[in-house]
């Protein structure tokens, strides 16, 4: 008698989602606000992506043929900031809804509700600053870095709704990173202890701390300009006694945190897909959470290096140039890593190990640049060309963007339960790798050449190299139509896929069924079991 | 469908044009100056660096691709971690980063350190113009992008070969910073309202121009020419269309146009104090306009709503003078102070405001500007 009321309790405690809409609304199930945060985020990369496509339509040729100034000023701003803020930033927060709670072997996020909120806040964010294009006087059209005082004193007055937008897209990434904290710290499984985590969830652990330390500086930022702007206060207005340069080291003592924040998380997805397919357990694993842990803490001492023009001491030039040259050595180190375990593995190349490749590939390029940028003097000629343009297109795309679609990929078939189309995956991946260069690689030598960005219009000497960035772009924006088609298709239509579709992956994530049950890992797993998905055995 | 025209121009014209496709650069320019010649050697030994390392991982991550894959029966090994490894490809980057920082640091000492300079320059930058000043010399003048280049901006598919046969298209200003060669010059850089950046790659000098602060750089030009550069810091709506271009001369040259430049002051000041018909002052201040107001205010004075004011039926250019003129004179939020125009040019341009775009304000006389300032 007593057995069968338990039974009964048990069954209601695994009861499913609930039905019809509200499911989303009302959700605090990680692996629904995983998904809302992945297609809000997809939503946004092809609203970000659209702007992109204008930006490259007026550059196309010299002269100007399709917007006025303005409107492509706020074109690039509103590419940037719905890029890194609805884009990037909340696809990492979606895959790290999913998988850290399956991967520490929890049941769920630590704050459910709070999940619910933080994600909830960014629609609402996204929509109030897609909004500003409909005001009077335009979006904001200042760059995403929005220096004072073209923010301030000479901004249209859709910056307040601007400055509101950015406050609630910050306090659902300090709730996201906290809930992060929380879930990894207290509900990974008891018997796994810190060493035993896999990569991925170490490099959220270590970002959620970035976006903790990095994101109410963003808000004093923001709230200095909003006083600035309507309550009569000179934080950066030197007629008031203020400094416009102190701006910049406020925005970029946030923004320089902000740049691992996007690529940390991609380093973790990236040594879990490469051990998976070259069939060897990743090298080095220590040595990867600690370069991890230093890049991280060297992120918050480097942010002047964007602003050696605006007239500092040459000590500082020397320190911020030195302590930027130093982030190299953390990065190679998990470069040289990754290389070591590809070596003398049994390599396949599915559709995750192609974009893993290409990420390792493509990334290193943007670092050398990033090297290149952190001369100082060197610098002095690099600084807001289209040299800078592709450095952080080739580690914001073909990182972040890289690491987050071979994340897709990778564990779509554990998501959905289904298969997508192998051979579709792999013309649409040749067709972005391809375009993707083509778009960016030319980037190079019109900076150098000259070109400064944030210009609608340009010089004829810089016509060729645009023409063919353009047209490349344009094959890069029509590859993510590809991209859909294939989601949607393997959710559709794609064949059952098995617990364990990557049979050299380990992870605790694949000893679940396929499709992965609405509520996991009610019982921790064992040692045993935690030692046998390990990364490092 | 408009874009669709575009691209179909755009290829036209590229294959139209063999001079289009002569004038590219890859790379970043050597400049005539010892630091901007610094500066070049430092990008190449960089890049090569850069070279090297990727020579070496990709070499092995190619070669381990090709070689240690499943289709050709590769087993994998085992191993997984070394920390005899780990210290190695942590030293040999630290040792290279050591090696590249040494030069890098010695340039920057020299761009920064400058212990007696020839003669100063100062350097303004305003939406969307330059200011240059020679305080020793009492020259003073404003740059603005060429109205040749203007003209054809907007040019329609149809007159896109306007363009193209705009040489220098966006690099050419009306009035030329000249300077003499081999003499040591110090830039004092400054803005009026939002942070711009005075960048001549040739001079290898790139500094931002920040309202209320002075920045300084220098340059000792070595070779006579002309040298083209842009502002490099978004600083509004025509962030690309404040071109810098600078003439390099020599000595006697240099001498030369101070004469002349000063001459021209002496002749402008006396040309204010006598009294203009309303025909001179409207001629003359649309060709000011158009070079200094037509950026915010629009060519046809209509403005940008809820942005810049519009000219037409606006109180100010209907209501009375001494608002307009002080309004000119000294800005007002965004809009920038004029002062640095002659008393005529702003007259005239006053006028030309108060009298065009069916407005009907009074005729302003280059006397009551200069009783005003």
């Amino acid at each position: 008698m007593s057995s069968t009321t338990a039974a009964a309790a048990h069954d209601d405690h695994h009861h499913g989602p609930e039905k019809g809409l509200l499911r989303w609304v009302k959700t605090t199930n990680h692996k629904d606000i995983g998904t809302l945060y992945l297609w809000f985020s997809f939503a946004m990369l092809l609203v970000g992506g659209a702007f992109a496509m204008g930006i490259r339509s007026e550059l196309l040729q010299p002269g100007l043929q399709l917007f006025e100034p303005q409107f492509y000023n706020q074109l690039t701003t509103m590419h940037g900031l719905i890029m890194v803020f609805g884009a990037i930033m909340p696809a990492f927060v979606g895959l790290a809804n999913w998988l850290i709670p399956m991967m520490v072997g929890a049941p769920d996020m630590a704050l459910p509700r709070m999940n619910n909120w933080s994600f909830w806040i960014l629609p609402f964010a996204g929509t109030i600053l897609l909004s500003t294009f409909f005001m009077e006087g335009g979006a904001p059209a200042f760059g995403w870095t929005f220096y004072a005082p073209l923010s301030t004193t000479f901004a249209p007055d859709s910056t307040d709704f601007f400055i509101f937008a950015v406050h609630l897209l910050g306090f659902s990434s300090i709730m996201g990173a906290i809930n992060i904290i929380a879930t990894v710290l207290n509900m990974k499984a008891p018997e796994m202890r810190l060493m035993d985590m896999p990569l991925f969830v170490w490099t959220w652990l270590i970002t959620s701390f970035l976006l903790i330390g990095a994101m109410p500086v963003l808000a004093g930022a923001v709230t200095m300009m909003l006083t600035d702007r309507n309550f009569g206060t000179a934080f950066f207005d030197a007629t008031g006694g203020g400094d416009p340069v102190m701006f910049q080291h406020i925005f970029w003592f946030f923004g320089h945190p902000e740049v691992y924040i996007m690529i940390l998380p991609a380093f973790g997805i990236i040594s879990h897909i490469i051990p998976t397919f070259a069939r060897k357990p990743l090298f080095g694993y220590s040595s990867m959470v600690y370069a991890t842990a230093s890049i991280a803490f060297l992120s918050y001492i480097v942010w002047a290096h964007h602003m050696f023009l605006t007239g500092m001491p040459v000590a500082g030039e020397l320190y911020f140039m030195y302590a930027t040259m130093l982030i190299a050595v953390p990065t190679g180190v998990k470069v040289f890593n990754w290389v070591a375990t590809m070596w003398k593995g049994s390599m396949t190349f599915e559709t995750p190990m192609l974009w893993a490749l290409s990420f390792v590939f493509l990334f290193t390029i943007g670092g050398f640049s990033g090297l290149m940028l952190g001369i100082a003097p060197a610098d002095i000629q690099y600084h807001d060309t289209y040299f800078v343009v592709a450095h952080f297109h080739y580690v914001l795309v073909t990182g972040a963007l890289w690491g987050i679609i071979a994340a897709v990929f990778y564990w779509l078939p554990k998501w959905t339960g289904k298969m997508y189309n192998e051979g579709l995956a792999k013309v649409h991946f040749w067709l972005a790798m391809i375009s993707v260069n083509v778009t960016f690689f030319p980037q190079h030598f019109i900076g150098l050449a000259g070109m400064p960005r944030r210009i609608p219009d340009y010089a004829l000497q810089f016509a060729d190299f645009n023409f063919i960035s353009s047209i490349g772009s344009f094959a890069f924006g029509l590859s993510f139509i590809l991209f859909t088609y294939i989601i949607v298709d393997c959710i559709r239509n794609g064949k059952p896929a098995v617990a364990r579709p990557w049979g050299s992956a380990k992870g605790l994530e694949w000893t679940l069924a396929a499709p992965v049950a609405y509520h996991t890992f009610d019982e921790p797993p064992t040692r045993a079991e935690i030692l046998a998905e390990s990364q490092h055995s | 469908m408009k874009l669709l025209l575009t691209i179909t121009g755009a290829i036209t014209a590229l294959i139209g044009s063999k001079s289009a496709l002569a004038e590219y650069t890859l790379n970043m320019t050597k400049g005539i100056t010892d630091i901007s010649q610094d500066i070049y050697w430092l990008h190449m030994m960089a890049f090569w660096v850069c070279v090297g390392i990727g020579f070496v991982v990709f070499g092995a991550m190619f070669y381990s691709i090709i070689a240690h894959r499943k289709s050709k029966g590769a087993k994998a090994a085992h191993f997984h971690e070394s920390t005899t490894v780990e210290f190695i490809w942590t030293g040999i980057p630290i040792l290279i980063l050591i090696a590249m920082a040494i030069p890098a640091s010695k340039t920057l000492v020299d761009i920064e350190v400058l212990d007696k300079a020839d003669m100063t320059v100062k350097v303004t930058g305003i939406q969307w113009k330059w200011q240059y000043d020679y305080p020793e010399e009492g020259i003073s003048f404003v740059s603005n992008l060429a109205q040749s280049s203007r003209d054809v901006i907007k040019a329609s598919p149809e007159e896109r070969e306007a363009v193209h046969n705009e040489s220098d298209y966006l690099r050419s200003v009306d009035n030329h910073l000249v300077l003499p060669v081999d003499t040591t010059v110090r830039f004092l850089i400054t803005s009026n309202d939002v942070i711009h950046n005075w960048w001549v790659p040739a001079f290898g000098v790139k500094q931002d121009a920040n309202p209320g602060f002075i920045n300084d750089a220098w340059a000792k030009p070595n070779e006579i020419g002309t040298y083209r550069g842009q502002c490099a810091e978004l600083c509004g709506k025509d962030h690309g269309f404040m071109p810098i271009v600078v003439d390099v001369v020599s000595k006697a040259d240099y001498a030369a146009w101070v004469e002349s430049k000063q001459a021209e002051k002496v002749a402008e000041a006396a040309s204010a104090t006598q009294a203009w018909t309303e025909e001179e002052l409207v001629a003359k201040g649309e060709t000011v306009y158009n070079a200094n107001c037509s950026g915010c205010h629009q060519k046809d004075g209509s403005g940008i709503p809820g942005v810049f004011p519009a000219m037409i039926g606006s109180e100010v250019t209907n209501g009375p003078a001494e608002y307009q003129i002080g309004l000119v004179l000294n800005g007002m939020g965004g809009m920038p102070a004029f002062r640095m125009l002659s008393d005529t040019d702003i007259a005239s341009v006053i006028t030309y405001e108060r009298r065009s775009f069916g407005n009907n304000g009074s005729v302003v006389q280059p006397s009551d500007v200069t009783s005003a300032r």
